[in-house]
């Protein structure tokens, strides 16, 4: 099928796009809640796996197999059973650091935010995190979070078979470099350029002399993402679902 | 029916958790015992240290925006995608409430602990998180088991004074029937009370069953309970009856402001009809 048949692809389905290739070969990837463009992405990457991938989307009945309580996701990271899950931040540094607690002097945060959620834990444990934030501005990527609720990197001491594998926002995609401790950029969006993202980042990364621009999803896998999987989602993301592909629960 | 002599009314149920008490309430994809939250607002309740497990939602809200809540132990506070709580929001930036920020699986090893019996846990990760800067009960030691150089959390056994909870049934017996959300079952372990309502009380015994067995609160651990059809409403109770969405995105909206929150609390709360 040819790209006009299926239409102009969104912002949204490039970041699905690339984070669904991050989960291939996986065995077991987890999303927390609050998560559609990861939760997507989990279900389209199973999808292509041919049923190799298991995916445990909380806040689904029907994408969740986890039998023991609240618990269990926890208990299962630290056990090394989950190799991915997805993390955003209200600020997230050049160093990996993520804030999801607020602005300002902690305590009496002038901004609130939700809270650190399974952040301190998980990122230490599950290899690969895929940090996601759609908006890509100085005001969220920032070159010191205000608080750290889950940290970058750790001493050499420091038991932590997982942390930081990549982030995906609204303009391209960064990986981590865990040796060098900051961001690289791997691609930017179609559409964007590298220094539209230097312009919109407020840490300092790594910046290869060129950029390969993000790839999208073939036309098999954005046909399977628009239907079967925009169903599947909306059971967990009805709004999301409806903004983005017009669909209801199946 | 009886159900082990345990069956109160609402108001006699919410009047066992004292000013002061240390209250666990579970997440709101749990069991919400909604209409005993809103009892326990209007018995004038004071003072309390809220424990939601691990996050806490509009129950948690409607109690700071009431004045009940004194401090707050989560892991977050949100209300989902109805955005972030405004009364919580507010009260901590007035200073009003003390907020102890939390990790989920804190929570959730604080409660285990609780249950064992034992005063900590060892947790991997959060070193080097701010949130271990601020919490001075939480230590950090080396794995004694280990020898490297091996650094591990601990956090203190988190036993709340009362666990408040909404099932689907309690059996004759009294014992309560959470199915999969277990969670229920880890709070009522670990606190010293558990207040529950039912949707129903049915005149059989669960634990004669081995798949009603597999998700049943014994009633060993269960203080009272009250027959509450609805009692979930509008957050929902999975399985049984959906959220009521338009009510969630009004609450959203009109608590932004504090006396948008008592007009709200006098309708949804108080039953008062607006003049």
């Amino acid at each position: 099928m040819s790209s006009v048949e299926m239409g102009d692809v969104s912002r949204t389905e490039i970041m699905i796009g690339a984070i669904t290739r991050m989960l291939q070969g996986l065995r077991h990837v987890a999303v927390g809640n609050s998560s559609p463009i990861p939760g997507s992405a989990a279900l389209l990457a199973r999808a292509l796996s041919g049923g190799t991938l298991r995916v445990s989307l909380l806040g689904s009945r029907k994408h969740n197999a986890f039998t023991d309580g609240g618990r269990e996701l926890f208990d299962c990271a630290a056990q090394g059973r989950i190799d991915a899950f997805f993390l955003s931040g209200g600020q997230i540094d050049g160093a990996g650091n993520i804030n999801l607690v607020g602005l300002g002097d902690y305590p009496q945060s002038h901004v609130r935010f939700p809270g650190s959620f399974g952040s301190a834990y998980l990122y230490h444990l599950v290899p690969r995190v895929i940090l996601f934030r759609e908006e890509h501005s100085p005001r969220t990527l920032v070159p010191k979070v205000d608080f750290i609720s889950a940290a970058g990197t750790s001493p050499e001491n420091v038991y932590r078979p997982g942390g930081p594998y990549a982030l995906v926002t609204g303009l391209c995609v960064f990986r981590f470099d865990r040796q060098q401790k900051q961001f690289r950029l791997e691609s930017t969006h179609p559409g964007v350029s590298a220094q539209d993202v230097k312009k919109a980042t407020g840490f300092n990364y790594i910046a290869p002399e060129i950029t390969p621009v993000t790839e999208p999803l073939d036309d098999n896998a954005l046909r399977l993402l628009r239907t079967e999987i925009a169903h599947q989602i909306a059971e967990t993301y009805p709004g999301f679902a409806a903004r983005n592909w017009g669909v209801g629960q199946s | 029916m009886q159900a082990g002599n345990l069956v109160v009314d609402l108001e006699e149920l919410v009047s066992r958790i004292p000013d002061g008490a240390s209250l666990a309430i579970p997440a709101e994809y749990s069991g919400c015992a909604a209409a005993a939250v809103r009892a326990l607002i209007r018995r004038g309740c004071r003072d309390l240290h809220l424990i939601p497990v691990p996050t806490g939602g509009f129950m948690a809200d409607w109690l700071i925006g009431a004045g009940c809540v004194s401090s707050v132990e989560a892991a977050a506070m949100t209300l989902g995608e109805h955005g972030t709580p405004p009364r919580f929001s507010a009260a901590i930036r007035e200073g009003r409430i003390r907020m102890k920020d939390s990790t989920c699986p804190a929570i959730h090893a604080g409660l285990q602990a609780a249950e064992k019996g034992i005063p900590f846990i060892p947790l991997r990760g959060i070193l080097g998180s701010d949130l271990l800067r601020y919490r001075s009960d939480w230590k950090v030691i080396n794995n004694p088991f280990s020898e490297h150089d091996d650094p591990i959390v601990l956090v203190p056994a988190i036993r709340p004074d009362v666990a408040l909870i909404h099932a689907r049934a309690a059996d004759r017996h009294g014992n309560v029937w959470v199915g999969v959300r277990r969670e229920m079952m880890l709070m009522a372990h670990a606190a010293q009370a558990t207040l529950v309502t039912v949707e129903r009380i049915e005149d059989t015994d669960f634990l004669t069953d081995d798949a009603m067995a597999a998700g049943t609160i014994p009633a060993l651990y269960i203080s009272a309970l009250s027959v509450v059809p609805g009692g979930a409403r509008p957050i929902g109770l999975a399985g049984s009856y959906p959220a009521d969405g338009a009510e969630l995105a009004e609450y959203a909206k009109v608590a932004k402001t504090e006396e948008g929150f008592r007009r709200w609390a006098d309708r949804a709360i108080y039953g008062k009809v607006p003049a």
